[in-house]
């Protein structure tokens, strides 16, 4: 079956992303990346040297070759900051492809929406290709597309809180109205998530922090490798409808008495 | 002329810290298991995690600590280093080395001898650096301090200060310079104590700086510092509160603003002094672990004056910023003995021995994480 996932007219044949923070060392990060078979993977700017004279020893140096990097402007709290860290991150790495993240609250990392908006819009306009961290929100998930994203990419629940789908619900609403694909991000805490975010029709899911603080992140990025293709194949094969809680097919106790006129 | 109260001093007032200090120490072992396991922790369960009760199962308290940095931060440890500016002052407290009056060799560095200090940091690898100075408005002003971030901020992305405290535009200016970060340790939230170890000087005003942490938010600083000096005051329970409420006070006030927190314990000095009530290993890693649970997303402060074995026990449970190879005097890094240093520091291991231990612990040693701060951010308005 040829089921690639395309983002701006870029084929990729893995739907899992894989994020470069929380590992205890890069070599270790590297390995996650290589068990996993990602072929995305984002690298927060604040963390690497800008001037590549300084870059020896960076994270960016173990990233395995091949791989398409996505730096994220992480730290920024407003579009402005987002902007100018997105150009300068261009011109240090050679990629336009930047995942936008705005977030001015540093206790739950929520993206901010409006400030999110905006910047999409100047970076578009910039010809970056964007792809937004934001709010499960169909609307705003809308307004990205229309601003020209490459994806949508709504969280499941906060940021490195392995709590799971907790905006299922708005997240159907989200693929079911997307044009664009939709990138499952933050909150995935284990293979099952990915999973399930997968069987409810997401184009991709990105892991970041289940696989750097388990035990074995290796293993771990292995397993969400395979969730995430579990879940894509699940989706892809079409499940039945789901039965009701008490039992197969009811009686008809409110008009049965039809039966005995 | 003593400072009105802030907006923290006043929510302070009715808070009884100390009376709830107080309760906590009756905490049942019943009660630390119900805090333990508390989603979301608030102010009476943080006195019963502080309680003797729970050093008693001070292994639990460490197990929760560290899954609860783990999740937040990771298997990372962000490194920086104390720059020290200056050790003039004008404030006398009873504590410090730098203490006016106390005959100690002193210096002010220029603006170009922070540059060269500067230099031999980030040759060592550091991103991440902390202007520290003595309280002198006249050697160390506020002038002196905006010279040395525009000068710093093209090689360094992260600069923080930990000076005086300021009572006009010059948090706003540090900011515009391209400072992310002040701390004002407010060392014991006990009145009266603060009144007696603060003898003269700006210093002495305890509402003064209690209200700076929240002048400097409103100036645009990201990151506040805040802690508590434990020894200083004779209950360290009621201070570790307070450090706790503060927290969160600011966090949901100044919701923009990233907090971290520190307990530094009071070391050996030119001060010659004596910690009325020192408090003991058990008892210092017990308080950092219930910070850590009151306030999961508060990065934990630790710096060289601990030794090292505790530095090294406590990246594994709690601490998620550390300094390394420091030197407490103005100049130290280039010319050490020129200077008297602030404090005896105790865990001596150069930059790249305390990484290697990181690493040797499942830890990233983290030198850098964050923006050009100068180059990218956005004008305030």
């Amino acid at each position: 079956m040829d089921d690639v996932l395309v983002i701006a007219g870029r084929e990729f044949r893995s739907r899992l992303l894989v994020g470069t923070g929380k590992f205890s060392a890069h070599a270790v990060m590297r390995a996650a990346l290589l068990a996993c078979g990602a072929e995305i993977v984002t690298v927060a700017l604040r963390r690497v040297d800008l001037d590549a004279a300084r870059r020896e020893g960076d994270l960016l140096t173990y990233v395995p070759p091949g791989l398409t990097l996505l730096p994220n402007t992480s730290g920024a709290v407003d579009a402005g900051e987002a902007v100018r860290l997105a150009r300068l991150g261009r011109a240090a790495t050679g990629t336009g492809w930047v995942k936008l993240e705005v977030t001015p609250d540093p206790r739950t990392l929520a993206p901010d929406p409006i400030e999110t908006l905006r910047a999409a819009e100047a970076l578009v306009a910039d010809g970056f290709t964007v792809l937004p961290y934001c709010s499960a929100d169909p609307v705003l998930c809308r307004r990205l597309e229309e601003a020209g994203c490459a994806t949508v990419m709504p969280l499941g629940a906060w940021i490195g809180s392995n709590r799971g789908l907790r905006t299922r619900d708005a997240l159907e609403a989200i693929v079911d109205a997307a044009g664009v694909p939709v990138v499952v991000d933050a909150g995935l805490g284990v293979p099952s998530d990915a999973a399930e975010a997968m069987e409810l029709g997401a184009a991709a899911v990105l892991v970041n922090t289940a696989i750097a603080v388990a035990e074995d992140p290796v293993a771990m990025a292995r397993a969400f490798a395979l969730g995430t293709e579990a879940g894509r194949l699940g989706y892809l094969a079409g499940r039945g409808t789901v039965g009701g809680a008490t039992g197969a097919v009811a009686s008809s106790p409110l008009t049965g008495f039809l039966g005995g006129l | 002329m003593a400072t009105a109260p802030g907006r923290f001093a006043r929510e302070l007032a009715g808070l009884d810290l100390a009376g709830l200090a107080a309760r906590g120490l009756a905490a049942t072992d019943a009660d630390v298991r119900t805090a333990l396991h508390r989603d979301r922790p608030g102010l009476e369960d943080l006195a019963v995690l502080l309680s003797p009760a729970a050093t008693r199962d001070l292994e639990s308290l460490a197990a929760r600590a560290r899954e609860a940095t783990l999740q937040r931060f990771g298997r990372a440890v962000r490194l920086f280093a104390p720059l020290y500016v200056s050790n003039a002052c004008l404030s006398t407290c009873t504590y410090c080395g730098f203490a006016k009056g106390l005959p100690i060799a002193r210096r002010t560095l220029t603006v170009d001898e922070v540059e060269a200090e500067a230099r031999r940091l980030t040759d060592r690898g550091f991103r991440h650096l902390l202007l520290v100075s003595g309280e002198h408005r006249v050697e160390v002003s506020a002038d002196h301090l905006v010279a040395v971030v525009e000068r710093l901020r093209t090689f360094v992305p992260s600069l923080a200060l930990e000076t005086q405290t300021w009572s006009d535009d010059t948090y706003a200016r540090l900011v515009d310079a391209g400072a992310d970060g002040v701390v004002h340790y407010q060392e014991t939230y006990d009145r009266e104590r603060y009144a007696e170890v603060h003898a003269a000087g700006w210093k002495r005003d305890f509402d003064r700086r209690l209200a700076s942490t929240e002048r400097a938010a409103e100036a645009g600083v990201r990151r506040l510092g805040l802690g508590a000096l434990l020894g200083l005051a004779p209950d360290w329970r009621a201070d570790v509160l307070a450090v706790a409420a503060h927290a969160a006070f600011l966090v949901k006030r100044y919701w923009r603003t990233e907090v971290t927190v520190a307990l530094p314990r009071i070391k050996p000095s030119a001060s010659g002094y004596q910690p009325q009530a020192p408090v003991g290993d058990a008892e210092f890693v017990q308080a950092l672990c219930a910070l850590r649970l009151f306030e999961p997303e508060a990065g934990i402060v630790l710096s060289t004056r601990e030794p090292a074995v505790l530095r090294d026990g406590l990246v594994r449970i709690a601490v998620t910023h550390m300094s390394a190879g420091s030197s407490t005097e103005p100049g130290g890094y280039g010319a050490p003995g020129e200077a008297t240093g602030q404090f005896a520091i105790s865990d001596e291991r150069s930059p790249a021995e305390v990484a290697a231990m990181l690493s040797a612990a499942g830890y990233e040693p983290v030198f850098r994480d964050a923006l050009p701060l100068y180059e990218v951010r956005s004008g305030r308005s």
